[in-house]
């Protein structure tokens, strides 16, 4: 597979990180309209799906947020794009503060520099454009290129580049299958020569089978394009096996950021620990298992203190009132890069991790709601 | 050993189009026992849900049954009239879907769903019924359940509702519930919960549990068998365990060989080259034969039937007796 189009693997050795978030936070205003708020005395309710994120992107490696459906990890990935600008806090991204440009122009270079790839191939690609068309979009909406001939040829080795053939140039999106229209989103993302992919649930939408062969894609384009990815998914078995760096979301806020292999091998958030204990494993089945009690809160009205209070075995009165900051875990050496917020870790009340242990709750756990 | 509760032999879907007879189920054969869970397990297009749609009598025309029969306790059921269906149907089979909005009428409280489907299955007064309902909701998990027995489908969360759509399943005291992607629609923690729950009520009233579902992970701590359906038709059907873990259709081995799992990083996840063939063009011989590392003549000409190796059963050439099985097994993929 040669693509001397390609653009030369950023430097990846360059230690500052291609996106760095300080205070990120995107609030959404859902009050009623004015004059029932004077007449009815109803109140404002701002809805907070991202508060106060902390996080860097390092180049040519995976980052990926997980959690569960509300927990804001969909809405840092729009304000990563500009899709969204932020309520508040940082975005800077190659060294730039992108998050308070609201200027088309002036957001043109950024935009780019980074791509998104969607959950749903069949909603993300026009229906009524042949697939040359639909990759060379970017191309042309950039003005990366003029020559017809020039941008066909760059198309058919973008084509190439993922598996697909130069000729499926001439069809229509209906012509492929699931998998296939996820490779052609990846080739259109690839398009502009982005340094950055944002990819949101790059493959919740596909069967397993297909599913491995785009991961295996997304994993060889980054060795050959040296791309900085950002995944977005709640399968934490996708990001066990696509993640550098893995960052877990529970309403809004980061409760655990590490590297991956320690992630798995040592989570200390109990979120964290819940979430790995609660996934069916295949190779692992647990027969017994005992369900994590409780549910995601509401996010317009997530509870005092830490938001996971609710459903944490070692919570205390603490936790119901004070909000836990994101720490590094460990000072100098012992840092390995990972960060936490959770007062029983900054106690030392976390017991040992052991698979298991966190499920306190009795054997009539699924009762509990 | 026990009679089988639901057996199903030789079943086949067709839907009838205007360019052609579509086959979606093509010659399935099962038996669920009282008390089993039975996944059934595939890709999309692989006939799970048309199976599940066919045993309950709620196939979208124009698709039919076009042969082989559905026997619920020794009883065809795959020829009943629409009125006939309206007795078995939850009264004896109950069923679970995806998505519980689906499932729920949103101008009715939960109650009055509850104690509305009780009465039209079960002789009882309107206040015995909405007992009833109450101790539905409390044994699946709904807590308040005094309190949230007037409350509406919208002021329940996503797997709450689902909770609510089981108690309805639940309602006449059915021996077969019919689980079509029961978890799919819900955040893990919450998955968890819900298959926890269908274990428990499945031990406690020796309910029969079909388990349709993409994912095997879920299969993997739910079931007590499992059938992989590819194209139609059962490739493998056997105890999980040896389903997942000694795999014998060349399919069924490559589906569990290219599932992430968490307990390793490899460099590549291995994975089946191609995709599920559409239902217009599917392959002679063994449908799985132009994906197969280990296919040879015999695969394109002839389809393989279930071939019996207790514990399990494959539809592989592989599998039949006096087949050579070292030969192919060292042909590399």
């Amino acid at each position: 597979m040669t693509a001397p189009t390609v653009p030369p693997a950023p430097n990846t050795d360059d230690p500052a990180p291609l996106v760095r978030l300080r205070g990120l936070s995107k609030h959404f205003d859902l009050s009623p309209p004015l004059l029932s708020r004077l007449l009815e005395g109803k109140r404002r309710r701002v809805l907070k799906a991202v508060d106060g994120l902390d996080l860097d992107i390092a180049r040519g490696r995976t980052t990926a947020l997980v959690g569960e459906s509300g927990c804001g990890k969909s809405t840092v990935a729009r304000m990563l794009v500009t899709l969204y600008t932020p309520t508040a806090g940082d975005l800077e991204f190659e060294g730039t503060e992108i998050g308070r440009l609201s200027d088309r122009r002036a957001l043109a270079p950024f935009r780019r520099r980074m791509q998104m790839i969607f959950q749903d191939p069949f909603a993300s690609l026009n229906p009524r454009w042949r697939v040359g068309r639909i990759i060379a979009e970017p191309i042309r909406a950039h003005g990366l290129m003029d020559d017809t001939t020039a941008i066909r040829r760059r198309v058919g080795m973008l084509l190439e580049h993922v598996g697909l053939r130069a000729a499926d140039a001439e069809r229509f999106p209906h012509e492929f299958s699931g998998g296939q229209r996820q490779r052609l989103s990846i080739a259109r993302a690839l398009a502009s020569k982005p340094h950055f992919l944002v990819c949101d649930e790059p493959t919740s939408a596909l069967d397993v089978s297909v599913q491995a062969q785009i991961l295996n894609l997304l994993r060889d384009l980054q060795r050959e394009l040296g791309l900085t990815y950002l995944v977005i998914t709640h399968d934490l078995a996708v990001v066990r096996f696509i993640a550098d760096t893995i960052g877990v979301m529970y309403l809004g806020r980061l409760c655990e950021v590490a590297p991956a292999d320690r992630l798995f091998a040592a989570p200390r958030h109990p979120y964290t620990r819940l979430l790995i204990e609660t996934v069916p494993d295949l190779r692992a089945p647990d027969r017994d298992r005992k369900p994590m009690a409780g549910e995601v809160p509401s996010p317009l009205d997530p509870p005092p203190g830490c938001a996971f209070h609710t459903r944490c075995p070692l919570a205390n009165d603490r936790c119901r009132t004070e909000r836990p900051a994101l720490r590094p875990h460990g000072e100098g050496q012992a840092n390995d890069g990972g960060a936490v917020a959770c007062h029983a870790v900054e106690e030392r009340r976390l017991p040992a991790w052991a698979p298991g242990s966190m499920l306190v709750s009795g054997s009539n756990a699924d009762r509990t709601g | 050993m026990t009679e089988p509760l639901l057996s199903v032999r030789d079943l086949r879907v067709e839907f009838p189009t205007r360019r052609g007879v579509l086959t979606a189920v093509d010659g399935v054969s099962f038996d669920i026992h009282p008390g089993e869970i039975l996944g059934v397990v595939g890709e999309s297009g692989a006939g799970k849900s048309q199976t599940g749609a066919a045993i309950i009598g709620l196939l979208e025309p124009p698709g039919r049954v076009a042969g082989g029969e559905i026997r619920l306790d020794g009883r065809r059921i795959d020829g009943l009239t629409a009125d006939q269906w309206r007795k078995v149907r939850g009264r004896e089979i109950g069923a679970v879907f995806q998505d519980p909005l689906t499932s729920l009428n949103p101008l009715y409280t939960v109650g009055r769903q509850l104690a509305e489907t009780i009465r039209t299955h079960i002789p009882m007064s309107e206040r015995a019924a909405r007992a009833r309902a109450l101790e539905l909701l409390q044994e699946v998990g709904i807590p308040g359940a005094k309190d949230r027995l007037d409350a509406y489908p919208h002021q329940f969360s996503g797997g709450m509702r689902q909770r609510v759509v089981i108690a309805l399943a639940l309602c006449a005291g059915p021996r077969l519930i019919l689980a079509d992607e029961p978890t799919t629609a819900l955040d893990v923690s919450i998955q968890a919960q819900i298959t926890a729950l269908l274990k428990r009520l499945c031990r406690e009233h020796d309910t029969a549990v079909m388990l349709i579902t993409h994912d095997m992970g879920v299969i993997a701590e739910t079931a007590d068998r499992v059938a992989v359906l590819y194209s139609g038709r059962v490739a493998e059907v056997g105890p999980v365990d040896d389903v997942v873990n000694r795999p014998r259709h060349p399919y069924t081995e490559g589906l569990m060989a290219c599932i992430p799992t968490l307990h390793a990083r490899p460099a590549r996840l291995a994975q089946i080259e191609g995709s599920m063939p559409s239902l217009r063009a599917i392959p002679t011989g063994c449908a799985f034969h132009p994906r197969c590392p280990r296919a040879h003549d015999r695969c394109v000409a002839e389809r393989p039937p279930l071939f019996e190796n207790p514990p399990s059963a494959a539809a592989c050439w592989l599998w039949a007796p006096n087949a050579d099985r070292t030969a192919a097994v060292s042909a590399p993929s």
